[in-house]
């Protein structure tokens, strides 16, 4: 499998023309990002009434998403940092305003104007430190403040993404926490690594969605997510967060369950902040006996 | 872009306090014919800063929103079409828009506004 984007280059320059056309031709994303953003406007739970709303699509690529949001006859503005996927959009005559912008510089929105948000597949992107002027925290922070206050009171955001990790699954979502937002993770597929979609559904002020109130951290977290595929016909399944609190396969955990992985990033994160850290070496997170 | 989206838009550069409305800078127009939604143009209402909307819509040529509005307005069905002709058909193609605060110009290119702050503006 091909690397992360997110680990290749920064989005404006990952997302080029030539990508933005092969990512906008494939019938397989295209599908893939029509049903992604189906199931982010269901959890929107805009009212049922049939009024058009004014929703924002963020990271809103080459109109993929917010096309779904005009098949339900939704006015939209869409923000993105790549000028190539933006033309894209323009070339399939996307019906949403479009908006060349860095969602980690915070959306210059007015306050409360908004019925609703989604981003498909695009919050990830504001984990990784493309400057050394970037400091994703910040970034974050700068995104899901002005989210907050461009919503109106009791709206929701629905943000897909696909965190490379625990660590970033919990950044983000702590973020998003800060910011004000209630809320949690729904899980769609969870037992499968191919299916698996996770979906942020925030809502800005009263907490409405009381069951899925997260967890600021959870040990398990990451273990849950099962790496077997199930094979046939499974069923839409969705868990909150809060089920993750409670670990499947218990006896297939491996005790240390922060690997190597886990270990190499801690270290390249203190790294960067200047601390002195050991050297790598063939040691580094290996597995000690459990006897001593 | 639409009005609509010029309406919602308001400057974002670091130490801004007053970033609305943008004001607009027009080297070309266009006009996007529409169907009109009333259900929607009630639900803006509220939101819509209509001082806003007028200036804008002067800047674009349109010149028949009243300046004063109030919510009962809303069961006409002319001033329907014209609050909608306005905020959803006249579009912005080339030009600028510019910080109310600073000056700072944001070029909209092919309707797209470029909003992207340079580092010492974030
Ligand atoms: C996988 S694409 C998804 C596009 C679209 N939502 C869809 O469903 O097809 C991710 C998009 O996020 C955008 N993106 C990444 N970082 C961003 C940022 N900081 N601000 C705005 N957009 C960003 C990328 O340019 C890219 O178009």
């Amino acid at each position: 499998m091909a690397s992360r984007p997110e680990l290749q280059a920064p989005p404006e320059i990952f997302y080029n023309d030539d990508e933005a056309r092969k990512y906008t031709s494939s019938s397989r994303i295209i599908d893939i990002q029509a049903k992604l953003s189906e199931r982010a406007l269901e959890l929107l739970a805009l009212p049922d009434d049939d009024v058009p709303r004014l929703l924002l699509d963020i990271g809103c690529g080459s109109g993929l998403s917010g096309e779904t949001l005009t098949e339900h006859g939704h006015h939209w503005i869409g923000l993105d940092i790549s000028g190539s996927m933006l033309n894209v959009a323009l070339e399939r005559e996307a019906e949403g305003d479009l908006i060349l912008g860095d969602m980690g510089q915070g959306l210059g929105v007015r306050p409360g104007v908004i019925d609703g948000a989604i981003s498909i597949s695009a919050v990830q992107w504001l984990c990784n430190a493309d400057r050394s002027s970037h400091e994703p925290r910040l970034r974050l922070k700068a995104f899901f403040g002005s989210l907050y206050r461009c919503l109106a009171r009791g709206a929701r955001a629905v943000l897909q993404v696909y965190p490379e990790n625990l660590a970033q699954r919990e950044l983000i979502l702590g973020s998003a926490m800060r910011a004000g937002f209630s809320g949690g993770v729904v899980v769609d597929f969870p037992h499968s690594t191919k299916t698996r979609k996770e979906f942020l559904v925030l809502t800005c002020g009263s907490a409405s969605l009381s069951s899925a109130t997260p967890q600021a951290k959870g040990e398990d977290g990451e273990s849950c997510s099962d790496d077997e595929e199930i094979s046939g016909d499974e069923e839409n399944q969705s868990v909150l967060v809060s089920d993750r609190h409670r670990p499947r396969k218990k006896h297939k955990l491996n005790k240390n369950v922060k690997g190597k992985e886990w270990v190499m990033e801690k270290k390249e994160k203190m790294r960067r902040k200047g601390n002195t850290v050991p050297a790598d070496s063939k040691y580094t997170a290996r597995k000690r006996k459990t006897r001593f | 872009m639409r009005l609509l989206t010029h309406n919602m838009l308001s400057s974002n550069i670091k130490g801004v306090t007053s970033g609305f409305p943008l004001r607009i800078e027009v080297e070309k127009m266009v006009e996007k014919e529409v169907e009109l939604n009333a259900d929607f143009l009630r639900n803006m209402f509220a939101k819509v800063e209509w001082k806003a909307l007028v200036e804008a819509s002067k800047t674009l040529g349109y010149t028949e929103l009243p300046d004063n509005v109030e919510p009962s307005m809303l069961d006409s069905d002319e001033f329907l079409n014209r609050f909608h002709h306005a905020l959803l058909e006249l579009h912005l193609e080339e030009g600028a828009l510019v910080c109310p605060e600073t000056g700072r110009k944001f070029p909209v290119n092919k309707g797209i506004p470029n909003m992207l702050l340079h580092e010492d503006e974030v």
